[in-house]
């Protein structure tokens, strides 16, 4: 055991176990095993019963009625969004937009600032391990006719994003933007955040992270790594699906048009024109996701009760302990090496088709996924057209777990044999 | 510990998974269709050739996908080889029943050896994520009979 010279105060997995309900369920006969947090994380009873309070005792709509219960909808609503701020570090809550998930925060900043900012000749620089989420608003946005590029760069055969090439394409000042994801749901690989600035900005471009995965296992402070805009979404923070956050420098928000139009984002509406609200409330059109956003409050509280420090030294204890159990399985291909990873890990057996294997695993209890996790591109940068299957992790896995899935490999290859 | 997969992963699938027959381009095909499934990248292209009285005189494919794609389109393969268009359209459609349910009701007299043959697909019926990956070669087939170029196995 090596001694860290401050110890994260350790994070009790077995207790933290107990607060997830649905983890004592069994799956064809045996305890689950949840290798999948990666596609969508399990809740807490925390997030859970905070959402069905807030349906019993607190519910109205929010920002219209002067009536008791839409003021207390309105102060949990406004609750979460500072929450989210203090998450992330933000200078100021109305710099967060609450989103439908990652997906529409990304399609916001290629809505509004691509459209509505960026000018004709300049481009987007993504890289190779995007995913779709991250790359198709981008190729929509070049293909509007409104001569904007797409920049595309490469990752190395460690899977970590090739610098170089960054450089390279940052290097004639017409990238206005770099959108890169902070920690790829393949590859495991958490990318250099403040380098990645530091070169943007040098370069004159903005930079967007997609922090889907990233947020989920770091703590990230978006004024210390200087990005112009950060998204997460929060089902895959052990907060509830249809709820996702854009931050985005309060600057920025000011000067791009609105994304959707409808209510709640107007400060005055003739039938001629309207007048636009200020952010955040210029992007957020129509009835909010206002039962989720007390959820999505919940997870943070709860994620920042057990403490990302615990948690991130519970997921580097368990990715080492993968690297070790994995690589002992023969015939395994283990898809990225970075030297900064997160506990994500896509693999091919030689002698199995993924969706094979990942039916066998199902039968063992152990639910990984298989194909190309919205990540196409990717797969076909390393020559696997045909998929892979993922395993990842959340606060709730076990060394068990792993070991569980690693002679769950073992004998699948045995099967196929 | 995969014991009861043994219906799924009968020996026939793995051996045609392993080696799919007539695994190969058709270079002088009258017919010809690809089959996609987006969802897990499984992808194949088949290739028919007719005789002078419509029957299909041959038929073969290459792709990439699981077992029971590979396996299920190596079958065919071998199945539909002198049979009319329409024979084998109905042979698809039973096929598509077997892999949904497990069973064929009607499927006894002339299609009897065939579907004793064609079996081992019925495994998929207890994996409804798994049945589009027994079902994709079929698909594919109907497309090519039919003359359009591509099908899906949604
Ligand atoms: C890196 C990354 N970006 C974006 C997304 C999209 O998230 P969502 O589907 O919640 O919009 C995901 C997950 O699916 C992801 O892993």
């Amino acid at each position: 055991m090596s001694v860290a010279l401050q110890p994260a105060p350790a994070l009790d997995v077995a207790r933290v176990r107990r607060d997830f309900p649905i983890l004592a369920r069994t799956v064809r006969g045996k305890p689950l095993v949840f290798l999948d947090s990666a596609a969508s994380a399990q809740k807490p009873r925390a997030v859970i019963e905070a959402m069905v309070r807030c349906m019993e005792t607190a519910y109205a709509n929010v920002h219209r009625g002067a009536y008791h219960l839409s003021e207390v909808a309105t102060e949990s609503y406004e609750a979460a969004r500072a929450a989210a701020a203090r998450f992330l570090n933000a200078a100021d809550p109305r710099e967060i937009v609450f989103t439908r998930n990652s997906t529409e925060a990304i399609n916001l900043v290629a809505h509004s600032w691509g459209r509505g900012v960026m000018r004709p000749g300049q481009a987007v620089l993504v890289s190779e391990m995007e995913h779709h989420a991250n790359l198709v608003p981008w190729q929509m946005l070049r293909d509007d006719g409104r001569g904007i590029e797409l920049r595309v760069c490469r990752v190395t055969d460690e899977g970590e994003l090739d610098l170089e090439d960054l450089a390279a394409k940052l290097a004639d000042g017409k990238v206005g933007l770099v959108a890169v994801t902070h920690m790829s749901n393949v590859l495991g690989t958490v990318t250099p955040a403040e380098r990645i600035v530091a070169l943007a900005h040098a370069h004159g471009a903005k930079v967007l992270l997609d922090g889907s995965q990233a947020a989920v296992h770091r703590r990230v402070d978006v004024r210390a790594i200087g990005c112009d805009f950060y998204c997460f979404t929060g089902h895959k923070l052990y907060g509830p699906t249809g709820i996702g956050v854009l931050w985005a420098r309060l600057e920025h928000l000011e000067r791009m048009p609105p994304f959707l139009g409808g209510g709640d984002m107007i400060a005055g509406v003739t039938l001629e024109r309207s007048e636009w609200a200020p952010p955040p409330a210029k992007f957020e059109a129509g009835t909010p996701p206002i039962i989720e956003a007390v959820g999505l409050h919940a997870a943070l509280d709860y994620v920042a009760a057990i403490g990302l420090p615990a948690i991130e030294a519970h997921e580097r204890a368990l990715v080492d302990h993968a690297m070790r159990r994995l690589s002992g399985v023969e015939g395994l291909t283990l898809l990225g090496r970075a030297r900064d990873r997160g506990g994500v890990f896509s693999f091919v057996l030689d002698n199995a088709h993924p969706h094979d294997l990942s039916t066998l695993l199902d039968r063992a209890g152990i639910a990984v996924r298989a194909g190309r996790h919205c990540a196409e591109p990717l797969h076909a940068r390393f020559g696997l057209e045909g998929g892979t299957c993922r395993a990842s992790f959340g606060l709730y896995t076990t060394r068990e777990e792993i070991d569980l899935l690693a002679d769950a490999l073992v004998r699948a290859r045995e099967f196929f044999a | 510990m995969f014991d009861d997969l043994r219906d799924l992963y009968q020996e026939v699938i793995l051996d045609h998974g392993r080696r799919p027959r007539n695994f190969r381009r058709l270079e002088d095909a009258d017919r010809a269709a690809r089959g996609d499934n987006p969802l897990c990248g499984d992808r194949l292209e088949l290739w028919l050739k007719l005789a002078p009285d419509g029957r299909i005189a041959d038929a073969a494919f290459l792709g990439r996908g699981c077992a029971i794609s590979m396996a299920s389109a190596s079958l065919l393969t071998e199945t539909v080889k002198g049979k009319t268009p329409e024979q084998a359209k109905a042979l698809g459609e039973k096929v598509r029943t077997l892999a949904m349910t497990g069973a064929c009701p009607e499927c006894d007299g002339a299609l009897a050896e065939d579907m004793e043959r064609l079996a081992p697909l019925s495994g998929v019926h207890e994996f409804p994520s798994r049945v589009k990956c027994a079902t994709l070669a079929w698909h594919t087939l109907k497309a090519a009979l039919e003359g359009s170029k591509e099908a899906t196995s949604e």
